[in-house]
């Protein structure tokens, strides 16, 4: 495996999978996943459709149940917990397709994210500076935004919840580049206030861009992780499409470290 | 090769798709037994028992025709008592014009299967919550429109005429009789309509019903066939009703009590199977011969069994011995033979 | 002058229709159930409040503020138990579920109360008190006051719906409810309010309702489950005002069902219910059908 750049060897991981085994109904959709998120990261999953990447982030937020293996966040085992104590802990995702309440207003979208808010940095008034459109637009149905205001809305409702671990369901989905190109630019200030992101991406080059560490699914398991820095595009393309001989590359072994 | 498709070419060997087991032919022979002894019970038992074997058969009828709606084509409706009532008119107007009542009962059962037609119409758009409501109050008007007509007994009601000068004993026989065809026909019918086409129709909206459209299933013909089917059952029954009491009267067949009778039965029994409303028939005749008929209590303990049932056990008890033996009375399903394996049964279509 | 007096009679008691309809609406909106006891729960409170009339001799005003919380209590219990559990299984099963549930409250009424009606006696010169406006019209005091509370109670939950925390909970988790947990809502809880909101609503319809009519073991389903769920869909759903409007169409027309010829009462009111059934079904269409 690759040098770990400096970092301590064993710095406690923020989250946590252990050998995850989900199912939808009789189909195996993951497979003994494992990975470690550290503090302070931005952790990407990659993968075709399919492959499992939003099925393991359910999974961590609480909306699946595992048929085997365990999420740790914070040294604590979550896997019983439902998803509700898990935003409370501060496991806030962002689910894939925004899915904002369409009835309620811009305003009303943030002020139930803060309802069960922990404490934190993060207020509906932070919200409106980082984006400040949305000051204006406070009062609009959801239903009427475009694709990347709406993204932006639900990334802004998950953050006024001051989550600890900020899970992104493609972010990119239906939106132009140029949106999606603004919307991770936003990631670094997110990140400057401490917070640990761990995302799903099917746009692999941004996921490489933005990312620290890669995990990429094919059918349900691991079939590539390391850094960007480490892994080639040939390395990725083979683990991505599950091409056989893909030489050289780091094969995964459960768990491991950078 | 990827995981999926080398699974794939391992499995294909190894399955086949299989009709049925080979007990049908033995629960087959049983089933005429059956039938033919309890069609000679007229000669063997006492009228008072033949009389409650009638009220068994008229339930066991609601009860496969409710089963059939709610279990198999996802219908909840909580208005069948427009169909008993209607089955139970139809047989007093031929009656009142001089067609004896027993030959009138199969054109009381057509005629209900016609008047579901423009019934379909008004609710077969609604979703599962309104068309249950939509159900029950067509169900009402269909009372308030009846009562109005003083010639077939308005809002009291009237003797069945046609029996007169006939021999009690014969008469007993001759319901009984009535009750145990529109019975044994009920199931039949039910058990090819699901073995056939339209069994594997119900299951494919039951799983995905978009897919089921698309990939050409007629939905709405399909739901539409099992309501006009219900309805004619359900008017079947009605008609055995209004041949056993011997009068018709609008507050006892059009009593929403028949519905919660029929869904109970067939709760408590087991939803989603040909032999549940059997079982539920026999724990509610059970249950009412032991509380005597006209006292609430044994729909009261019927209704929190059920809701006990719908809750927890939602199989029903059929279901529970189901599971342990893994036996079909009525085969309408497939079996998944895996060689070197015991047969396994694929899913089967049932709801709730 | 009787079809104005009609009229007027069937827009105050649409009033009471709208509030028998506003919590089947609403539990339909955010938990998707049908409560087919809806209207026994409303004979329910009326039979308590006879009872607790009778055993603590208040006045009949104080029985609302026993009841009606009371029965909004049940409702969050009823909920959180039973309900949330046949909704965990399917739609089906809550319809089964609460259709039992109307069985074994009628039948229960019955077996303890008998089939004879009964009415709320007020002693208030406030049930037969009327007053007339020119010469020929004339409003009944009971109605006018049934009228007012029920456009207060409506105005309170539309207030509370829009801008109350919990109101918003309410919406977030009608629109989304894993959207609402992910957000740190246990939508569990917000439908056992809404369920709360229910019940006591329709209890305070019910107790109204026995003290203008008369309460039987089936008048819950007979007459008060049909007008709510008439009120719902002639006004739309979703909506507590078209409720309103819903109610006073179907008052208005069950009124004028009676002058023509008194049976035709309720006739006249399942007839425009079936109706709007076939002209104007919006919101009642299956997703199925609609593509």
């Amino acid at each position: 495996m690759s040098e770990n750049g400096g970092r301590p060897e064993s710095r406690t991981p923020l989250l946590e999978v252990r050998d995850l085994v989900v199912h939808h109904g009789q189909l195996r959709a993951l497979d003994g996943i494992s990975l470690r998120v550290l503090p302070g990261e931005v952790y990407a999953i990659i993968g075709a459709n399919g492959a499992g990447k939003s099925t393991l982030l359910r999974t961590i937020a609480g909306l699946h149940h595992p048929t085997e293996g365990s999420v740790l966040f914070d040294g604590t085992d979550v896997t019983g917990l439902r998803p509700e104590r898990r935003a409370g802990q501060g496991i806030v995702m962002v689910p894939e397709g925004r899915r904002l309440f369409g009835s309620l207003s811009v305003e009303e979208n943030l002020q139930v994210g803060a309802a069960y808010a922990r404490q934190g940095p993060w207020t509906i008034e932070r919200v409106y500076e980082m984006f400040d459109w949305m000051r204006e637009r406070r009062k609009q149905l959801t239903a009427q935004l475009s694709g990347g205001e709406q993204q932006t809305v639900a990334l802004g409702r998950a953050l006024v919840a001051n989550p600890r671990v900020l899970l992104l369901d493609e972010l990119s989905l239906g939106l132009a580049p140029v949106v999606v190109q603004r919307i991770y630019g936003m990631l670094q200030q997110i990140l400057a206030t401490g917070l640990t992101v761990l995302l799903v991406e099917q746009d692999v080059s941004q996921a490489l861009r933005v990312a620290s560490r890669i995990q990429c699914l094919l059918e349900g398991r691991t079939t590539l992780e390391g850094r960007p820095a480490d892994v080639t595009a040939d390395q990725v393309e083979a683990a991505y499409f599950g091409l056989a001989g893909a030489a050289g590359a780091s094969q995964p072994e459960n768990g491991s470290e950078p | 090769m990827s995981l999926a498709t080398e699974s794939t070419a391992r499995s294909a060997g190894r399955f086949r798709v299989a009709r049925s087991r080979r007990n049908v032919a033995w629960t087959g022979a049983v089933a005429l037994i059956a039938v033919v002894v309890l069609a000679l019970f007229p000669y063997i038992v006492y009228s008072g028992t033949t009389a409650i074997l009638v009220q068994a058969f008229i339930v066991l009828t609601l009860a496969s025709m409710w089963n059939l709606l709610a279990g198999y084509a996802g219908l909840v409706s909580v208005g069948q008592q427009a169909f008993v009532g209607l089955g139970a008119y139809f047989v007093l107007i031929l009656a009142i014009n001089g067609i004896s009542p027993f030959a009138a009962l199969p054109f009381a059962a057509i005629g209900c299967g016609v008047a579901a037609l423009p019934l379909w119409w008004l609710v077969s758009r609604l979703r599962s919550g309104y068309f249950a409501i939509a159900t029950w109050v067509l169900a009402a008007t269909v009372m308030l429109i009846i009562e109005k007509f003083s010639s077939i007994g308005g809002g009291t009601g009237m003797p069945l005429p046609g029996f007169a000068g006939m021999d009690p004993a014969l008469l007993t026989a001759y319901t009984y009789w009535a009750g145990l065809a529109v019975t044994v026909v009920a199931l039949a019918v039910i058990y090819l309509l699901l073995r056939g086409r339209l069994g594997l129709v119900l299951t494919a909206i039951r799983d995905d019903e978009v897919a089921a459209r698309s990939s050409g299933a007629r939905v709405g013909l399909a739901r539409m066939l099992v309501f006009v089917v219900a309805g004619a059952g359900c008017g079947a029954g009605g008609a055995v009703l209004a041949i056993s009491q011997l009068q018709v009267q609008p507050g006892a067949v059009f009593s929403v009590q028949w519905t919660a009778v029929m869904a109970f039965a067939t709760i408590i029994g087991g939803l989603g199977t040909i032999e549940g409303p059997i079982i539920g028939t026999v724990v509610y005749m059970v249950l009412q011969q032991t509380l005597a008929s006209y006292n609430a209590w044994y729909l009261i303990i019927l209704g929190l069994v059920a809701i006990f049932v719908a809750l927890f056990a939602r199989r029903g008890l059929w279901g529970l011995v189901d599971a342990r033996i893994n036996v079909r009375l009525f085969p309408v399903g497939y079996w998944l033979r895996v060689d070197s394996e015991r047969p396994r049964r694929l899913a089967l279509p049932r709801r709730g | 002058m009787a079809w104005v007096n009609a009229i007027i009679q069937g827009v105050l008691i649409g009033g009471l229709y709208a509030l028998f309809a506003c919590g089947l609406s609403l539990m339909f909106g955010v938990m998707k159930v049908v409560n087919l006891a809806h209207g026994d729960l409303a004979v329910v409170a009326g039979y308590l409040a006879i009872g607790v009339i009778a055993v603590i001799h208040i006045p009949v005003l104080w029985s609302f503020l026993i009841v009606v919380p009371l029965m909004a209590l049940l409702g969050y219990v009823m909920q959180r138990t039973i309900l949330q559990g046949a909704l965990d299984r399917s739609v089906l099963t809550t319809l089964m579920v609460t259709f039992g549930l109307s069985v074994v409250i009628e039948n229960g009424l019955l077996q303890f109360f008998t089939a004879n009606s009964r009415a709320i006696g007020t002693g208030l010169a406030l049930v037969t008190g009327s007053f007339t406006i020119g010469s020929q019209i004339q409003i009944g005091y009971l109605p006018l006051v049934i009228f007012l509370v029920a456009v207060v109670v409506l105005l309170g939950l539309q207030y509370f719906l829009s801008a109350s925390r919990y109101g918003r909970l309410i919406r977030a988790v009608a629109d989304d409810k894993e959207a609402a947990q992910l957000a740190g809502a246990d939508y569990r809880h917000v439908f056992g309010i809404a369920a709360a909101i229910a019940f006591g609503t329709v209890a305070l319809a019910g107790i109204a309702y026995g003290m203008y009519s008369q309460l039987a073991p089936t008048t819950g389903t007979d007459t008060i489950l049909l007008f709510a769920f008439a009120a719902v869909v002639i006004g739309g759903l979703g909506s507590l005002w078209g409720t309103l409007l819903g109610g006073v169409v179907l008052g208005v027309a069950q009124q004028i069902g009676a002058q023509i010829s008194l049976s035709d009462e309720l006739l006249a009111g399942f007839i425009v219910f079936l109706a709007v059934l076939v002209l104007r079904p919006q919101g009642l269409i299956s997703r199925g059908a609609q593509s």
